[in-house]
């Protein structure tokens, strides 16, 4: 794996959505979702909504790269934020 | 309520080990190298968020990316007009049927850098057709020193190479349309406009859609024919976001930055492509 040239954060940022991707599954195993209308202009399922939370954290973390000299934390901590409500109310 | 027999899901073990081996575990150490200055496998550094930092801030990308978009936007606004114009014309039966399909697959068939090479001979002025003929008619052409010459013969060189594309999903969404449709738009005396407008264009809306998202996701990408025809000149003018890469990834060998670099390109495609395809199945679910 050394090719791979792996990193503590890359590790720990990889682990994370890995193990998103197997509480979602375990999840949808235990007590299926279905396909529902939030606020968001479409109908989206459980996985969508994790999808468009995790890219629009890719993309509030690039803007906050770009825009503004903020700590990254705090990017992560709207991010977070966001995902929780696309989520809860998407 | 319905059950689904998930035993299905085995079956796509193999395409998921196959894209894990060709992209996604790529796409990780792409990930990895991105946080990193890397000189050899053994030295490196970590550097966090600085590539990315760098990236955002620097005009070369800023430059490629609105020159990226204002070619994917010219030549989805060209070819997807032409190839339904190109569709509406071809004949519905008879031996003109096969006899187009294969003149507008002959384009398709053509390798990218043999595409490229071809206009670069097309495009001279002292043997190429298409260069000679507008500097017979007294227009001063020259796509190697003028940025307008190159842009214009890198657009008309992918009309070329990808018209026929759009052309035949067209074509093929055209078939599909039952004859009662035309047959009830005759009795209603519906004008040629009206046939258009109301019965082929709806009935054409998904294939376009997939048209849309090819043309934009392969112009976006766009390398070669560029790349053989202009080396990305004149000065940079027609130095597209791939060709920006590459000069980073393999003619500076800058790695972390180049790293950086396609994951910043990679999230652009995935927004527009998610885009297309929600909008996609957002239709079919409506209907």
């Amino acid at each position: 794996m050394g090719w791979m040239a792996w990193t503590l954060p890359t590790t720990l940022f990889f682990a994370g959505i890995a193990a998103l991707l197997v509480a979602m599954t375990v999840w949808q195993t235990v007590s299926p979702g279905r396909e529902r209308k939030g606020f968001l202009p479409l109908t989206t399922s459980r996985g969508d909504r994790l999808f468009i939370g995790l890219l629009a954290s890719a993309y509030g973390h690039l803007l906050v790269l770009a825009l503004t000299d903020w700590p990254l934390w705090i990017a992560t901590a709207i991010c977070v934020a966001a995902m929780a409500i696309i989520m809860k109310w998407g | 309520m319905k059950t689904y027999n998930n035993k299905a899901w085995w079956l796509v073990l193999p395409v998921f080990v196959l894209v894990a081996f060709s992209a996604i575990i790529p796409m990780m150490t792409v990930v990895n190298y991105s946080v990193q200055d890397i000189f050899d496998p053994s030295t490196r550094y970590f550097v966090g968020t600085e590539w990315y930092r760098e990236i955002l801030a620097d005009p070369r990308l800023h430059d490629s990316l609105v020159r990226q978009f204002i070619y994917s936007f010219c030549v989805l606004a060209i070819e997807v007009p032409l190839g339904i114009i190109v569709a509406l014309s071809m004949p519905r039966r008879g031996l003109g049927v096969p006899v187009s399909l294969i003149l507008l697959s002959l384009p398709l068939l053509v390798p990218w850098n043999v595409v490229g090479t071809i206009w670069q001979i097309i495009g001279r002025e002292d043997i190429g057709l298409y260069g000679w003929i507008l500097n017979s008619l007294g227009l001063d052409y020259n796509y190697a020193s003028n940025p307008r010459d190159a842009w214009i013969t890198v657009l008309v060189m992918d009309v070329w190479h990808w018209t026929s594309l759009v052309a035949l999903l067209c074509y093929s969404g055209l078939r599909s349309i039952p004859d009662v449709y035309y047959q009830a738009a005759r009795i209603d005396r519906a004008s040629h406009w009206a046939v258009f407008r109301f019965i082929q264009l709806p009935k054409l809306k998904n294939v376009l859609l997939i048209a849309v998202m090819l043309r934009f996701m392969d112009s976006f990408m766009i390398y070669t024919e560029p790349f053989v025809l202009t080396g990305g000149g004149p000065g940079t003018a027609t130095t597209f976001l791939s060709q920006t890469l590459t000069q980073m990834a393999l003619g500076q060998f800058d790695l972390g930055r180049a790293s950086a670099f396609s994951l910043i390109y990679f999230l652009i495609i995935l927004l527009v492509t998610w885009v297309f395809y929600t909008a996609m199945t957002h239709n079919d679910n409506k209907e």
